[in-house]
C-alpha cells in the first residue's frame, strides 16, 4: 500500500467543511429570504453533496491512487451504477404509480369533472352539489 | 511458519502487501454492498417522506442547526481517523491511540446527539409507528446509527489490541479497514444530511 501524507487530509477536511456550510447557508437563506426557486436550491444542494462525495473519495479514501488493475475503482463504478438504477427507477415508478393511482382523491376529481360537464344545470347549482357531496 | 522462515525480507514484504491488497479489496466489496442497503433505504425514504398520515411533516420535525452540528462532528471524526492512520504508518503508537481516541469520542458524541434526537421524537409521540414517513426516517437514520455503533465497538477493540501489542502489521491492516469504514459512514451521512435534513426543511 502507498503511504499517505497529511496534506490531502487537511485539504479534504477544509473542502468538506466549506461545502457543508455552503449547503446549510443556502438552505437557511432560502427558508428566510427565498432568493432562489425551490428547484434551483434542490439542484444546488444535491450538486454540493455529490461534490463532497468526490472530495472525500479522493482525499480521504485515496481513490484513483490505486495501482493497475484498479479493481476497487471497477467495483465502485459497478455498484454506483446499480445504486443509481435502484434509486432513480424506484422514484420513477413510484411517482407514476402515485400520479395514476391516487385512489379516493383521483376518483373524486374525475366525478367532479363529470358533474361540472352535466348539461341542464346552472354553474352555481353544480358547485353547491360538489360541496355538499 | 516454515515457509515464512525460508522467505527473504523482500519476499515477505511482498507477501504482506499482497495480503493487504486482498483484505482491502474484500472489505471494499463489503462496503459497496452496504451502500446498496443505504441506496434502497434512501429510495424508500424518498418515496414515503410525504406520507405523514396527519402527523408531523418533514418541515415540523427537523432542527437544522442540530443536524449541522452532527455533520461537523462526524466530519471532524473522519479527519481525525485519517490522521490516526498516518500516525500508525509512522509507527507512533501513542499518537495513533490519541487520534483514534479522539475519533472515538467524536463518534460517541455524534451517537449521543442522534440518540437524544430519537428519544426526543419518541417522547413527543413521533415514533416510527406514527406514519410511513417516520418509519422510513427511523429506518434510514437508525441504520446509519447502528453502523456508527458497531464502528465504535470495533474501534474500542482494535485500540485495546494496539495498546497491548503495539502497532503490528495485522493491527495496522485492521486500523486501515476501520478508518475506511469510518470515512464511508461519513459519506453516507453527508447524503442523509442533504436528502433528509436540508431537503426536509425546504
Amino acid at each position: 500500500m502507498h503511504k499517505p501524507t497529511i496534506k490531502p487530509y487537511i485539504i479534504g477536511f477544509i473542502l468538506s467543511i466549506v461545502l457543508t456550510l455552503l449547503a446549510f447557508f443556502i438552505v437557511s437563506q432560502h427558508v428566510t429570504a427565498n432568493v432562489f426557486t425551490y428547484e434551483i436550491v434542490i439542484t444546488i444542494i444535491l450538486c454540493l453533496a455529490v461534490a463532497q462525495l468526490f472530495v472525500q473519495l479522493f482525499f480521504f479514501l485515496h481513490m484513483g491512487k490505486e495501482k493497475k488493475p484498479r479493481w476497487n475503482l471497477f467495483v465502485f463504478v459497478t455498484f454506483s451504477g446499480m445504486i443509481l438504477l435502484i434509486v432513480i427507477a424506484s422514484l420513477w415508478i413510484m411517482y407514476h404509480l402515485n400520479y395514476n393511482m391516487s385512489g379516493h382523491d383521483m376518483e373524486k376529481k374525475i366525478l367532479d369533472k363529470e358533474l361540472m360537464e352535466l348539461p341542464g344545470y346552472s354553474q352555481e347549482d353544480k358547485q353547491k352539489a360538489i360541496q355538499n357531496r | 511458519m516454515a515457509l515464512v522462515e525460508t522467505l527473504s525480507k523482500e519476499q515477505l514484504e511482498h507477501l504482506e502487501e499482497h495480503t493487504f491488497d486482498k483484505n482491502y479489496f474484500g472489505f471494499w466489496v463489503y462496503l459497496m454492498t452496504d451502500l446498496i442497503i443505504f441506496g434502497v433505504l434512501f429510495a424508500t425514504y424518498a418515496v414515503l417522506h410525504q406520507n405523514s398520515f396527519g402527523g408531523p411533516t418533514t418541515k415540523d420535525l427537523y432542527d437544522l442547526p442540530f443536524a449541522l452540528w452532527e455533520t461537523l462532528i462526524l466530519l471532524t471524526s473522519s479527519f481525525t481517523s485519517g490522521v490516526g492512520m498516518l500516525m500508525a504508518h509512522n509507527k507512533q503508537k501513542m499518537q495513533t491511540l490519541i487520534w483514534f481516541g479522539l475519533t472515538f469520542l467524536l463518534g460517541a458524541a455524534f451517537l449521543g446527539l442522534e440518540l437524544y434526537e430519537f428519544t426526543h421524537l419518541f417522547h413527543e409521540g413521533y415514533g416510527f409507528q406514527r406514519s410511513a414517513f417516520l418509519s422510513s426516517f427511523f429506518a434510514l437514520v437508525g441504520t446509519h446509527g447502528l453502523h456508527i455503533t458497531s464502528g465504535l465497538l470495533w474501534m474500542a477493540v482494535v485500540m485495546a489490541f494496539v495498546w497491548r501489542q503495539g502497532l503490528t502489521i495485522p493491527l495496522i491492516r485492521k486500523l486501515t479497514l476501520l478508518s475506511l469504514f469510518w470515512h464511508f459512514l461519513d459519506i453516507v451521512w453527508i447524503f442523509i444530511f442533504t436528502v433528509v435534513y436540508l431537503m426536509g426543511v425546504l
